[in-house]
């Protein structure tokens, strides 16, 4: 059955190693959800977070795949352990002064967005949280004119600190 | 026509490099940087963007030998030959753009085979790259998918580490070809200092870590198995673990079946041997698959050449794979039990693990064993392998069994793609690793000729045979004068059936003998072609005189190609359709043909 994975690649911040890593999901016909990149800690690695979709055998073999990459440092599946994800959503919408932008402020406040840019005609909205709440907070606004939307794609980190993540490790193992 | 041996003890007032440049130019860290890692043989043709790093080439000449090529695939493929040969690491250095582009097909044959090849790419200059300038390509994209590790090299700095990191990456873990392209400015500037390496390497292979409480569970099932099967393949070669993989094999009194990339790694006439295994493997080795209760696959990938149809592959045995790259198991075939190992040491392991072993058990392990030796020798005697024969016409693979017994079966062979490769595959029996050189997982027709090339380069203690089809050989035949040109004493053996003869095959067998687009009788005269290069060219069509020109040919102390002609329409057997299992084995030729 396929399921929605998310994965975390780092990698490091050198030219055409993103490119391999999307080839690798294209050549092998793997598809990708979504996909955003940023630099970690240490300035050499970024890390990018991919959500894709996929029967067990096909996420084991994304994973395996990745991680034969000669600059990829780790890749984890991170929906199979407690996890911190959000995605984040620029929404221009319609509004002017009235109940129209009255009720977009109660939406607003209800999903705890935030009005980024204002004019007579219309609003940016920012929203930023699971993808479903995100999915929700843009359904909600569909009455009114939703004029675009672009979406930043998963970004997650792990909850476990190194440490407990080597327990775990363990401890999966002799189960 | 210029004496090439002439040119090169040419002695031109060439000054010192030091006294051109106070520090070396790009070429000249790039050409010192292969010879540090023990590089001395190259393959290649130069070009426009390569001319900075062929001035070093020319400089560099005493310790480095190029060999100038017709065509960058012949380039390639020599490469990947010497690499086969010899383990080492090919090189090859083409130019921009086409020397690019022609250079693909071999890069991916090294990429699907696990070679070990560094191949130098030139570039237009940074400052154009993105402008579509004179033989632009994008060949860091292009060969994306196709390399293990590529680099563009923006940076003379970076030049040195590079090299250092190609070559480590294409020969550990699971080897591969690493491509690096270089801007032609690159290879120009000069570098006083180099940066050091940004980032360390991380392998995601283990080199020789093995899980010992995982490998005393195999031996464990290995020992209690009562119809047990070694499947092995290319990773035997690679690993070097020929050696082991008797001991073990032998300690156990287990059958073994290489692939046709382990072909040698275990010897064929071995009494624990069943041949090949696969669509064209022998009848004992598929259904000893079939039958098994334990398939213990050490250096394999369960490639759809050799399983045919998954779900009919093994299907009632427990099955123990070993393999170094993590991703190849679970691709295909789902295990029982896995370790991720270098196969060498995983039979090191396995070895010292036996050696624990108290003998009782060990003998206990034979004797319930007799009844599946007892299966497997029937089908030995019942269904071996038919060479062919016949009094008027040259059988093909009565060719390949001549040539096994003219060279006492201690020739390399190198195969092209097709037919012959396949009985080349089943009738020359091997008895080493190395002993057998294919383009086994890209089947890439041309291969063989070339290859055959960089590997009697390799191994000049040799004889190298070529073994190829009159279609492959029409590929690549252009590299005849690279090795007429070098004295590379080249043996190229055409078995020539008129046919794109495995196309050939499957439109008898599969599509009603539709012959669409495969009938090669217009062929040049290759005999004349061999003179027309300087070569020497022998026809043999006759059973009767075929021994002869085999001696006299394979006597030659310079390039002989044999134009053997072979009975038109001979197919390979035993065969299992695409896609099917190994039930429905087609063992011999059907009736009313």
């Amino acid at each position: 059955m396929a399921n929605r994975h998310t994965l975390t690649i780092t990698v490091a911040d050198e030219a055409g190693e993103l490119s391999r890593i999307v080839g690798l999901f294209s050549a092998r016909g793997y598809g990708i959800e979504t996909i955003s990149v940023g630099k970690t800690l240490e300035s050499q690695w970024s890390r990018a977070t991919i959500v894709t979709s996929g029967d067990e055998r096909t996420i084991e073999q994304i994973v395996k795949q990745c991680g034969r990459l000669a600059r990829v440092r780790e890749v984890k599946l991170i929906t199979s352990e407690p996890h911190i994800e959000r995605e984040m959503a620029l929404i221009d919408v319609s509004a002017k002064a009235g109940a129209e932008r009255q009720e977009i402020m109660n939406l607003v406040a209800i999903f705890r967005a935030k009005v980024v840019d204002i004019s007579h005609e219309k609003m940016i909205l920012e929203m930023s949280g699971t993808r479903e709440k995100v999915d929700t907070f843009i359904e909600m606004l569909k009455p009114l004119e939703v004029n675009d939307v672009t979406r930043s794609g998963s970004v997650a980190i792990s909850r476990l600190s190194p440490f407990e993540r080597i327990a775990e490790v363990a401890v999966s193992a002799k189960a | 026509m210029r004496d090439v041996a002439q040119l090169r003890s040419t002695t031109l007032p060439v000054p010192a490099v030091e006294e051109i440049h106070a520090a070396p130019r790009g070429a000249e860290i790039l050409v010192r940087g292969l010879i540090k890692n023990g590089v001395d043989t190259v393959f290649g043709l130069p070009g426009g963007a390569v001319l900075h790093i062929y001035d070093a080439i020319w400089r560099f000449r005493d310790e480095i030998t190029h060999y100038l090529v017709r065509h960058e695939q012949g380039a390639v493929h020599a490469a990947e030959g010497y690499a086969r040969a010899t383990g080492k690491v090919g090189v090859a250095l083409v130019t921009s753009g086409p020397g690019a582009t022609n250079a693909v097909t071999g890069i991916a044959d090294a990429y699907m085979d696990s070679i070990p090849l560094v191949v130098i790419t030139g570039q237009v200059p940074t400052a154009v790259i993105g402008t579509d300038a004179f033989q632009e390509v994008d060949t860091f994209g292009i060969t994306l998918p196709i390399v293990k590790h590529s680099y563009l090299v923006k940076d003379v700095r970076d030049l040195a580490w590079v090299i250092d990191e190609a070559f480590e990456i294409a020969s550990s873990g699971k080897p591969g070809p690493v491509v690096i392209d270089i801007p032609k400015d690159v290879s120009g500037l000069t570098c006083e200092k180099g940066n050091e390496r940004r980032n360390e390497l991380i392998f995601a292979e283990p080199e020789q870590y093995v899980d010992r409480t995982k490998i005393a569970k195999v031996v464990d099932k290995l020992l209690v198995a009562k119809q047990p099967v070694f499947y092995v393949g290319g990773g035997i070669v690679t690993s070097d673990a020929s050696d082991e993989l008797m001991k073990v094999a032998q300690t156990l009194q287990v059958p073994v079946t290489p692939t046709l990339m382990g072909l040698g790694g275990f010897p064929t006439a071995h009494s624990l041997s069943l041949g090949m295994l696969g669509m064209h493997g022998t009848y004992t080795a598929n259904t000893a698959i079939q039958q098994c209760d334990l398939l213990f696959a050490i250096g394999v990938r369960f490639d759809d050449r050799v399983t045919g149809k998954l779900a009919t592959f093994a299907p009632n045995a427990e099955i123990i794979h070993i393999d170094i790259d993590s991703s190849n198991i679970g691709k295909n075939k789902q295990p029982h039990l896995s370790v991720v190992a270098d196969a060498k040491a995983a039979l090191v392991a396995m070895s010292a693990n036996l050696a624990e072993r108290i003998e009782a058990e060990i003998g206990a392990s034979h004797e319930s064993r007799l009844a599946w030796w007892r299966k497997i020798d029937e089908w030995k005697a019942s269904v071996p392998l038919v060479c062919e024969q016949s009094e008027t016409e040259i059988k093909p693979q009565s060719l390949i069994e001549t040539l096994h017994r003219v060279t006492n079966g201690e020739a390399i062979i190198v195969t092209d793609v097709g037919q012959h490769q396949m009985w080349a595959a089943q009738f020359y029996a091997c008895k080493d690793a190395r002993q057998f050189i294919t383009s086994g997982g890209l089947g890439t027709m041309g291969f063989g000729l070339p290859a055959a090339m960089g590997a009697q380069l390799g191994r000049p203690d040799k004889q190298v045979i070529a073994i190829v089809g009159d279609g492959g050989f029409q590929m690549t035949n252009q590299e005849i004068i690279t090795a007429v040109q070098y004295g590379i004493p080249l043996k190229v053996v055409i078995m020539n059936n008129g046919y794109l003869g495995m196309v050939r095959q499957w439109q008898e067998m599969f599509y009603d003998r539709a012959y669409s687009e495969v009938d090669l009788s217009v062929s040049p005269d290759f005999v004349k072609l061999a003179e027309a290069y300087g070569a020497q060219g022998l026809r043999a069509s006759n059973p009767a005189d075929l021994m002869e020109v085999l001696e006299k040919g394979l006597s030659h102390p310079g390039v002989t190609i044999f134009d053997i002609v072979v009975s038109k329409e001979e197919n390979v057997f035993p065969i299992i359709p695409a896609g099917l299992g190994s039930e429905n084995m087609i063992l011999k030729q059907a009736n009313g043909k």
